[in-house]
């Protein structure tokens, strides 16, 4: 027999997984997974965020995939999308750029300058 | 648990599982695993989206692309582009799902969804049905859980009649107050009971909520045995509701796994449990005494009211028994409070209904709309319109119990006060539309048909009454009718009306009392002029040919099945009337439109 505790414990289980069905809320990491993303290593990249998703339990964070972004020599890209905030491009994205991101931009709210498409440029 | 970046939600409802759905899931599944996806996208069966006209549905999250009408062809496309590449294949999404910006619209901002309010089919099409867990993580038997440990029986009741909630089933009594009437009677076993019987034409809201969120029903039992002090329900549901019933059956046993059904529920010492009982297909089964008789195991037939189920029902004890529809709604009643209920709707008729769409109207399917919008909004916005850009006529609501609703009564308000006010009813949410094609006196003619058929047979007004009825409208179709017909019917309807023994009886002359309401000169023109309006009634037909229009191509005579065509090539031909069995074969195949059907 579960008890309230046990109740709670599922919800928070599942939430994390079924949180994404929630139409748009919260942050969303996109990953640009055209040709050129998945070639320049955008799978793993994506994979690494689903992973941090996971291991920190954040149930309004949803990453997401889309199409070429137009600027594949700086791929694999990542466009993060958090409420009330403008876009954040991050380029030439690693599984361990991907950690950093996480922890700092996600999770802390402070933005990864050295990663940004705006450094790069510079 | 792992977790997945995209899930694929398949609707796994009677209409679409009908066009295919199933076949769906398997290729989906089969393809995600070949594109090596399988650890990263989840396929899930679900209830009912709602829009049936465009399935089978598919809707991928997290971008939240709802596609429509998707083929077994269309499968691998959506893997290889969307779920792989992450670009969403736009021409497969319902139509405007599209913006100008070429960006896609959320769920809610589609113009199916934009006007509904989604309470009691929250998590249809949301949640995985099969599985208890995506129950409880949308928020699911919390609302027990707090019944239980934080509130008396009495206060869960007085939450219940505070948010002014009324019966789904149709006849709109207020909920709480029946769940007071049985608390306070005096008994030493109760029961409660769900009415999951649903047998009006049209209407299939109760079986989308069973499939779609079965647990929400269960909580709601529980709420109820809770409030008035029962240890043992049944749902009695129509065995002609397959996914319906396997899917309640799965249900019940995963809340008996995790001991939110069965002894000392939650560790707060309160005991309940559930049976499902089937129906065999008889609608007097839903009327709530010959629902109890049948769940004893004695013939479907009703017994006369007082003593009212409350006090003398199941097993000659208390019971309380309520619509799928309405225990839809009470754990986020419990949840949210009262004042949250009641500030959707209108004065008298609180929160949302969930209407059946259907007949001559686009977006066939299930809309939850907060009570008091108008027909208007629910035949246009949301419905898309009537096809082939016909005139609407009127909608039937409220089944073989109900009435129509005319072309000048679009503005009113559909909640249960403002219906009873121009002669129809709310229903259990069945609504017709019909266009300037459907002939009203057939239509009256089909739902008595229909109780006819299904009355029991108890109580001789509906037994005899419905039956002289019939008889009257079968022969005003066929171009039989006299002067007194009509006369003839209002008498018989007052008279059944009055003294039949139950609701099938009581109600089944609506339809005929409605129409002669609002469209009594189509009936005069039956019965006076031999003619229907409509041009529907096929007794009542005649195909011409126009001479002036006719060539003389001969094309007709010999499409003609009986041969009643004749005439000479390159003059007018004519058409025997005798001979024609008004198929319309000619008129179709005319390619100068000389001939008419008057």
């Amino acid at each position: 027999m579960k008890s309230l505790k046990d109740l709670e414990a599922i919800r928070q289980r599942t939430l994390q997984d079924v949180g994404i069905r929630n139409d748009r809320k919260g942050t969303r990491i996109v990953i640009g997974m055209a040709t050129c993303g998945i070639a320049a290593g955008a799978r793993p990249v994506m994979m690494k965020f689903v992973e941090e998703v996971a291991n920190r339990k954040l149930q309004d964070v949803a990453v997401s995939q889309t199409g070429c972004i137009g600027m594949c020599e700086f791929e694999p890209l990542v466009e993060i999308y958090a409420p009330g905030q403008e876009k954040v491009t991050y380029v030439k994205m690693t599984p361990e750029k991907a950690a950093r991101v996480m922890s700092d931009h996600i999770v802390n709210g402070q933005v990864v300058g050295e990663y940004t498409i705006g450094s790069v440029k510079k | 648990m792992d977790l997945y970046r995209s899930h694929v939600m398949v609707c796994g409802g009677t209409g679409c599982t009908s066009s295919g759905s199933v076949e769906l899931i398997r290729l989906f599944e089969e393809g995600i695993g070949q594109a090596g996806l399988e650890k990263e996208v989840r396929v899930v069966r679900t209830g009912c989206f709602g829009l049936c006209e465009m399935g089978p549905i598919v809707i991928v999250y997290p971008e939240g692309a709802f596609y429509a009408r998707i083929t077994p062809e269309n499968v691998d496309e959506i893997v290889q582009e969307h779920l792989l590449k992450g670009r969403i294949v736009k021409r497969l999404l319902v139509s405007d799902a599209v913006k100008e910006d070429d960006t896609i619209k959320s769920l809610d901002e589609v113009d199916f969804y934009k006007k509904q309010k989604r309470v009691a089919l929250r998590n249809c099409g949301v949640v995985d049905p099969e599985r208890i867990d995506e129950y409880i993580a949308f928020d699911g038997y919390k609302a027990l859980a707090k019944a239980l440990t934080e509130m008396q029986p009495q206060e869960v009741i007085d939450v219940v009649k505070a948010s002014g909630l009324r019966g789904r089933g149709g006849a709109g009594f207020p909920t709480g107050t029946k769940w007071q009437f049985t608390r306070n009677a005096v008994g030493d076993k109760k029961y409660v009971c769900c009415n999951a019987d649903e047998g009006d034409p049209g209407a299939f809201m109760d079986r989308s909520v069973l499939e779609g969120d079965p647990h929400a029903v269960i909580e709601a039992m529980a709420l109820a045995a809770y409030a008035i002090g029962a240890d043992q329900g049944y749902i009695y549901v129509r065995a002609e509701y397959p996914i319906a019933v396997k899917r309640l059956q799965i249900a019940i046993g995963q809340a008996r796994e995790y001991g939110l059904l069965g002894k000392n529920i939650l560790d707060t010492g309160f005991d309940f449990d559930l049976d499902i009982r089937l129906g065999a297909g008889a609608f007097v089964c839903g009327e709530e005494t010959a629902l109890m008789n049948s769940i004893e195991g004695k013939r479907g037939e009703p017994r006369p009211r007082p003593p009212f189920p409350a006090n003398k029902g199941l097993f000659g004890k208390p019971t309380v028994l309520n619509n799928v529809e309405t225990y839809a709604n009470i754990a986020q009643i419990i949840l949210n409070g009262a004042d949250w209920f009641a500030s959707m709707g209108t004065e008298k008729s609180k929160g949302t209904k969930v209407f059946a769409l259907g007949g001559k109207i686009n977006n066939t399917g299930l809309v939850e709309i907060p009570m008091g919008t108008t027909l208007r909004e629910i035949i246009y916005d949301i419905g898309g319109g009537i096809p082939g850009g016909k005139a609407f006529k009127a909608a039937q609501t409220g089944g073989p119990s109900g009435g129509c609703i005319p072309v000048s009564c679009l503005d009113v308000s559909i909640d249960y006060d403002s219906l009873i006010e121009i002669g129809s009813m709310m229903g259990s949410g069945g609504m017709i539309v019909m266009d300037e094609d459907n002939c009203m006196v057939d239509i009256a003619r089909f739902f008595l048909d229909f109780t006819v058929d299904e009355s029991c047979g108890k109580c001789p007004p509906c037994r005899i009454g419905t039956r002289r009825m019939l008889e009257i409208l079968e022969r005003i179709v066929e171009g039989k009718g006299e002067e007194g017909d009509i006369e003839k019917l209002e008498t018989l309807a007052k008279n059944i009306k009055a003294a039949a023994l139950c609701g099938l009886g009581q109600t089944a002359p609506n339809p005929v009392l409605s129409t002669l309401q609002y469209f009594r000169d189509e009936y005069e023109a039956h019965i006076y002029e031999k003619r229907c309006p409509a041009g529907h009634c096929k007794s009542l037909l005649q195909y011409t040919i126009d001479e002036e229009k006719c060539t003389g191509c001969s094309l007709c005579s010999r499409i003609c099945p009986v041969g009643a065509i004749s005439g000479e090539v390159r003059k007018s031909f004519t058409i025997d009337q005798s001979k024609c069995i008004k198929c319309g074969a000619c008129m179709e195949k005319c390619r100068f439109a000389a001939i008419s059907r008057k």
